[in-house]
């Protein structure tokens, strides 16, 4: 097997049926849509070279800006949500009663596609006849929002079961990096006398920072790209208060069939993203590697 | 040795995986199977249709009757349908026509929709089918919204008109009558407000839904031409009758005459509120109707409880009460380089021909072709609305299918903002105006 794997053209051989997928799936789209955004192009007809007009109105176009602020503003709003995630990890994977059982309810609601967790939440926010605007007049308050036709509240309601929908992810990858210190790291701080929040902020929070990194680019970049639940539930609306870069790519390519410019919007959004998570990789780099 | 064999054996499956997944984007053209239109060889027609088995089952039937009985008459032709989903079909369509390989036949939509695949010369004329008699079939002006510069580019299947449908028990018990103007109707409005019932359903979260509020009233206060005109840039958007139709939406919208959280839902669900009844009103196409009587799915209580009536005069207006919203739904193209034209137009003569004579009957579709109402067996409310359609003085085509893409995503924003109140008549009107005057 060793004599195999130094043989250069075997290596070639292995690697390359995933190197074409990625190739037509992955970078090749990239690229051309790096060139369409360069185009005026219906989808249909015959392209036209208009060099950097598209960028020209991309720079210009409010609507676009409105949509980058709703994408940053969701990341912001994933961000701080991984500190609630990391706080309910730190309490699961102490031994708590129940641990297995609230890890397991935790974790369904990432089972569950997209579009099901869009219908449920569509069903709970329903102005007449949804669970939470019942419970609302139940409690006696007598005109309960519009949920999601309000634009002052449409983009903040879709947050919250966005963020829901992402809560297992995280805690699972927070609880398995917590269970993965060595038990003699705990048992010595804890002959020293360490309390439990000393344990978890002196102890537990540095050894992990690394998964936390992870997961702070993870959430930055999943917020910037988001699309699903917004497209199903209000599709960017009422009149675009709940845009965001990706819907408003679909909407410009798919609705207004100018896919010229909805190569522009979505290269646009390839740069930001790449640029964002260089930016935090950058601001959180450490010198220690951490080693057991 | 044996190693050395699964080992190869393993790359040569990978390669095998690769292809096909790599594969599969390009390996279904349709003029692979198209054979030349000699007389007397077999020819094969490709036909694209969206009505699958599973959610337009009598549509689907109707269409492979309709290809068995062609195919016994033109024994050299078969022909191979493909069946896609609405959104689906939209987007394949695109992707085959970027790659110029579109079906034999295919479905389109009228207008703004078709305008790009005429301009990339990928849908063939089809006036030479029309003539011949074919033409005096159609109910006048739904032919020519698939034309461009004269020439027609498909043939319309559907006809739809909107009228208002309401549940005749709620009237009733509020003693209502139909409104014959749209004073009555704001009577009707009011006297359903106080008492706690929401007066019209409507998911605006769509945007086409309210549109049709506001084409109704433009209609009815400029006339029937001034919004066409406004659009196609022979008038203006700051027309003085669409400006004040845009404010008569905001009227309504400020009596509460629209359910609650209307932006936020969609057509379906609050067509849901109309027939659980918890709404009286809803403004909507002709194709509910089947929902509304022969479909069995619905409870016949409250089947029988609907009406529709026709959206009331406005006075003082330039409107007539018998001009309609509406317009032909999907229609029938030839492709520009199928290699059995004549064929595929033959059979598209044939498909509508046939079409016409069962859709009403077998799937309450309302064909673009003239019904005779006399020698048919259909439910009261059919045979009401056929009459209606013959008697109309006017369609006009929904708004957002008459304005080019661009334009139309701008004005369905538009009315979303307007019925939310976030944009005042006047700069509703103006924003129309330069979307329209820089997209013309």
């Amino acid at each position: 097997m060793n004599k195999m794997m130094s043989d250069k053209k075997v290596i070639a051989l292995y690697i390359l049926p995933s190197l074409l997928l990625l190739l037509t799936l992955v970078y090749i789209p990239i690229v051309m849509t790096g060139y369409y955004s360069f185009m005026k192009w219906d989808g249909i007809g015959r392209m036209e070279f208009i060099a950097l007009d598209n960028y020209k109105e991309l720079l210009k176009d409010k609507m676009f800006w409105k949509s980058v602020y709703h994408s940053f503003l969701l990341a912001v709003f994933s961000v701080i949500s991984l500190a609630g995630y990391l706080a309910v990890s730190l309490v699961l994977s102490g031994k708590i009663k129940g641990a297995h059982l609230l890890r397991k309810i935790y974790l369904i609601p990432m089972l569950l596609s997209s579009v099901a967790i869009a219908q449920l939440w569509l069903r709970i926010y329903h102005p007449s006849n949804g669970m939470l605007n019942h419970f609302l007049l139940f409690l006696g308050i007598d005109d309960p929002p519009n949920w999601l036709a309000d634009p002052s509240i449409a983009l903040y309601s879709i947050f919250v079961p966005i963020i829901w929908q992402y809560a297992g992810f995280y805690i699972l990858i927070y609880y398995a990096a917590l269970k993965s210190i060595p038990a003699s790291i705990m048992e010595a701080a804890i002959i020293d006398g360490a309390n439990p929040w000393q344990l978890a902020y002196k102890i537990k929070l540095p050894l992990i920072a690394g998964v936390v990194k992870v997961t702070i680019v993870l959430a930055v970049v999943g917020s910037l790209k988001y699309f699903d639940l917004i497209y199903v539930m209000t599709g960017g609306g009422p009149n675009g208060a709940s845009e965001v870069i990706a819907s408003y790519m679909y909407q410009k390519a798919f609705r207004s069939f100018n896919f010229g410019y909805g190569s522009t919007v979505a290269f646009s959004l390839l740069l930001i993203c790449v640029l964002v998570t260089w930016l935090i990789r950058k601001l959180t780099r450490s010198n220690e590697e951490i080693q057991y | 040795m044996l190693k050395k064999k699964a080992h190869s054996w393993l790359i040569g499956m990978m390669f095998v995986l690769a292809l096909a997944v790599t594969g599969c984007s390009s390996s279904s053209s349709s003029n692979e199977n198209g054979a030349s239109p000699e007389d007397g060889k077999k020819v094969t027609l490709t036909f694209m249709h969206l009505w699958p088995a599973g959610s337009s089952k009598q549509h689907y039937m109707i269409v492979n009757d309709i290809i068995k009985e062609f195919e016994k008459e033109n024994p050299n032709v078969t022909v191979k349908t493909e069946i896609l989903e609405n959104e689906q079909y939209k987007n394949k369509l695109k992707v085959l026509a970027a790659s110029n390989e579109l079906p034999d036949v295919g479905m389109t939509w009228a207008a703004g929709f078709l305008e790009p695949y005429v301009k990339g010369n990928l849908f063939a004329p089809l006036d030479d089918v029309l003539d011949g008699g074919l033409k005096d079939q159609f109910v006048s002006g739904t032919t020519e919204a698939y034309a461009v510069d004269n020439k027609t580019y498909a043939l319309p299947l559907e006809l739809n008109i909107t009228p208002v449908y309401y549940n005749k028990e709620i009237f009733a018990k509020y003693h209502l009558e139909v409104p014959k103007t749209y004073e009555e109707f704001k009577h009707v409005v009011q006297t359903l407000v106080k008492n706690g019932v929401a007066p019209i359903a409507l998911g605006n979260k769509d945007r086409w839904t309210g549109s049709m509020w506001y084409m109704y009233l433009a209609d009815r206060i400029g006339g029937a031409d001034t919004l066409k005109n406004a659009i196609n840039g022979s008038g203006t958007f700051e027309d003085p009758g669409l400006i004040k139709a845009a404010e008569e939406v905001q009227n309504l919208v400020k009596m509460k005459a629209f359910i609650k959280g209307f932006n936020g839902l969609s057509n379906d669900e609050a067509k849901a509120e109309f027939t659980n009844e918890k709404a009286a009103m809803y403004l909507m196409g002709t194709w509910d109707l089947p929902q509304f009587t022969t479909n069995e799915d619905v409870p016949k209580e409250f089947r029988d409880k609907v009406g529709f009536f026709k959206f009331p005069v406005v006075e003082g207006g330039k409107g007539n009460v018998d001009s309609w919203v509406g317009g032909p739904g999907v229609g029938l193209f030839v492709a520009q380089n199928s290699k059995a034209k004549e064929e595929a137009k033959k059979f598209v003569r044939f498909f509508v021909e046939k079409w016409g004579e069962q859709s009403v009957t077998k799937a309450g579709v309302i064909p673009a072709t003239k019904v005779n109402t006399a020698n048919v067996d259909l439910p009261q409310m059919y045979i009401d609305v056929l009459n209606e359609l013959n008697k109309a003085s006017n369609i006009t085509l929904f708004a957002d299918v008459q304005m080019n893409p661009e334009a139309a995503q701008t004005h369905l924003n538009l009315i979303q903002s307007l019925f939310g109140e976030e944009v005042t008549p006047k700069d509703f009107a103006k924003q129309h105006q330069e979307v329209l005057s820089k997209t013309q």
